[in-house]
């Protein structure tokens, strides 16, 4: 199955019914793919006048209470921003892809991450999070989407899945999720009250800031759990490794075939492959980075992530950037030589 | 034995409006909630709020309410439409909200027919922020924003919304009211109440256009800012029905719409 595909399918399969998108390479095949499946669940498939429309018809169908979603390419997910933010101020959840291309501006078409610092730190105004799952394969897509509905509605938030052009292009066999059947319940939503209870409201204006205020605290309460509970990362080859190698997404799969290399080359080095970006998988790295002489990010962009590692790794070994950009994808053998290089250093006791 | 002849509505709930005095966002309010008791849908209704003056309307109206961002109320109202089909649907919102910063999303809304409806208060004014110029300012008005005037060689022409939504076939009631008198109160509720029975009956998307005071902002007495109103703001939003598929003999926006085009085929000749 096709990455893109794969996204949409395992969101059906995750109850969402409502998908509002609007046109953009590199996530077309997601909206076809709705667009034709989605009548035949009884669903609803939209293609808004823009991606501002389409955002907000999110935020109206889950003030609803029901699963929705919407997918688009970084030019398109800055107009999300602020639906996005109205979905976190009001405690809606949501999932939202974001098929990332390079930038800024119109940029290009091909894939990158430099969307990294958007989906982490500022896809909208305001202090908020969204919880961010990076897939870096078609099985993972399919998981991830599954997952972030659960996520979105246990703690009422947005979910972005931040993938790539090149992982939504790709093709590898998936097993499909069995299709969810049971979902929360969600009081709060608008369904009319019917007489039985006062009126619901789903709404992010607080004009008092000792209100306003209470509602970030409890939000950032929420996060607080989220950071304890959910980060994930996968570790591969990390034990005794001495050069701990940091990539997310497409750019992992680069990266561990070029630690395999390394690794033949008598080099001691691993991967760690955040999957959360947000909650920040941090107690992985931190770990590893007891072990390790250095660390090294590698990222489709000109050095994002790697601001998060240095926030964790906090001076203890260095940490080295390794990115292309524009929608180059870099390469195992030149991101060997990086890793080579690193070594070299170590070794010669240059520091 | 006395009767009572005047009560709140049901569907109004007990806060206090937050509007200056001689507002008349507070009689459209008024007018909505109203016809949510009269038709027995208030259990039914979700209400969506704009950015503007009545941002606060999902605290005074009864039913299950949404805020949704400046201009972005039609969307909003579309996925709550489609998600909750049995439901209705209404959205309340300003000139600068509506036909300024949302005009993308009224167009669309309104041409794909979504059964809705939109109570649309025009008081040719930014209230909430402190009277700049809005689309549906006049030519020559004076506002914060335009200190000379609205020259409309610099800052365009005002936007007539019904009229133009009008030509769009998606839409089943585009209809102008103001509430200046009490007859016209009278006319705008039967106006208001007639777009809520569209929705319910699934005949399409359904608008009516306030023609509103902003006494604050236009710097004028309540009673002054009616005779405003009268001289300045009628003559150029006349009051009427622009568009009525069912009083045009159709029962729904896509009969009408394939009449339309069928017309429109045969070279205009009927
Ligand atoms: C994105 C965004 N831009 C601007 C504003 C500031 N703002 C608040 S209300 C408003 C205009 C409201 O005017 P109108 O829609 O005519 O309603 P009224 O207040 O007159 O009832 C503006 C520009 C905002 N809240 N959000
Ligand atoms: S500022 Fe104008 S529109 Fe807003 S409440 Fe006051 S009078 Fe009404």
């Amino acid at each position: 199955m096709k990455g893109n595909e794969a996204l949409a399918e395992a969101a059906i399969r995750a109850g969402c019914r409502f998908f509002f998108g609007y046109p953009i390479t590199p996530q077309t095949e997601l909206a076809a793919y709705m667009a034709k499946r989605m009548p035949k669940e009884g669903g609803v498939y939209l293609q808004a006048e823009s991606e501002i429309a389409a955002i907000n018809m999110v935020y109206g169908a889950s003030a609803a209470g029901k699963r929705a979603m919407t997918s688009s390419s970084s030019p398109g997910i800055s107009l999300k921003g602020e639906g996005i933010s109205y979905m976190a101020g009001a405690d809606l959840p949501g999932v939202i892809i974001n098929v990332q291309r390079g930038g800024p501006g119109l940029g290009g078409i091909q894939p990158s991450q430099s969307d990294y610092f958007q989906a982490t730190r500022a896809t909208g105004h305001g202090d908020f999070h969204l919880i961010v799952l990076a897939p870096s394969t078609v099985q993972e897509m399919t998981d991830y989407v599954f997952r972030a509905f659960d996520l979105a509605d246990e703690y009422r938030t947005p979910v972005m899945i931040l993938a790539d052009g090149m992982l939504g292009q790709m093709m590898e066999p998936v097993v499909l999720p069995e299709p969810k059947t049971e979902f929360p319940a969600k009081p709060w939503a608008v369904t009319g009250h019917k007489g039985q209870r006062t009126h619901n409201i789903v709404n992010s204006l607080h004009l008092k800031p000792e209100r306003l205020e209470e509602t970030n605290v409890e939000r950032y309460q929420r996060y607080d759990r989220i950071k304890a509970t959910e980060q994930l990362a996968e570790e591969y080859r990390v034990e005794d490794a001495e050069i701990v190698v940091v990539a997310f997404g497409a750019s992992s799969r680069i990266v561990r075939s070029a630690v395999n290399k390394a690794r033949e080359k008598g080099i001691k080095a691993g991967l760690i492959r955040p999957i959360t970006l947000w909650p920040f998988p941090a107690d992985a790295i931190s770990a590893a980075t007891d072990r390790a002489k250095a660390i090294l990010t590698v990222e489709m962009n000109m050095g994002q992530m790697v601001d998060d590692v240095r926030l964790v790794v906090c001076g203890r070994v260095p940490v080295e950037f390794f990115g292309r950009a524009g929608g180059i994808i870099p390469t195992p053998a030149e991101t060997l030589a990086v890793i080579e290089r690193i070594a070299a250093s170590l070794e010669g006791g240059a520091r | 034995m006395s009767k009572i002849v005047f009560e709140r509505p049901h569907s109004l709930t007990d806060a206090q409006f937050s509007y200056c005095p001689g507002c008349t966002h507070g009689i459209v309010h008024r007018l909505v909630a109203e016809t949510m008791d009269e038709l027995g849908i208030e259990g039914t209704t979700v209400g969506v709020a704009p950015v503007g003056c009545s941002v606060l309307a999902y605290e005074f109206f009864g039913c299950d309410m949404v805020q949704a961002a400046h201009g972005r109320a039609p969307a909003v109202a579309t996925a709550l439409k489609r998600a909750l089909p049995e439901n209705v649907v209404f959205a309340y919102q300003g000139d600068g909200d509506l036909a300024s910063i949302g005009m993308a999303e009224t167009v669309h809304a309104a041409t794909r027919g979504e059964k809705i409806t939109i109570i649309f208060i025009n008081n040719a004014i930014y209230g909430m922020t402190g009277g700049q110029l809005a689309p549906t300012s006049l030519p020559d008005q004076v506002t914060q924003t335009s200190p000379y005037g609205r020259d409309v060689n610099e800052a365009g022409f005002p936007i007539r919304v019904v009229e133009m939504l009008s030509t769009l076939d998606g839409v089943a009631l585009a209809q102008r009211v103001t509430v200046d008198t009490p007859k016209n109160v009278r006319a705008a509720k039967r106006a208001i109440k007639k777009a809520f029975e569209y929705q319910v009956e699934g005949v399409g998307y359904t608008i009516i256009e306030v023609v509103s005071t902003c006494p604050t902002n236009w710097g004028l007495s309540p009673v002054d800012a009616l005779q405003w109103l009268r001289d300045n703001m009628l003559p150029y939003y006349p009051p009427g029905v622009y568009k009525d598929v069912k009083a045009d003999g159709f029962a729904n926006v896509a009969e009408a719409a394939a009449a339309r085009a069928l017309e429109l085929a045969g070279g205009g000749e009927v």
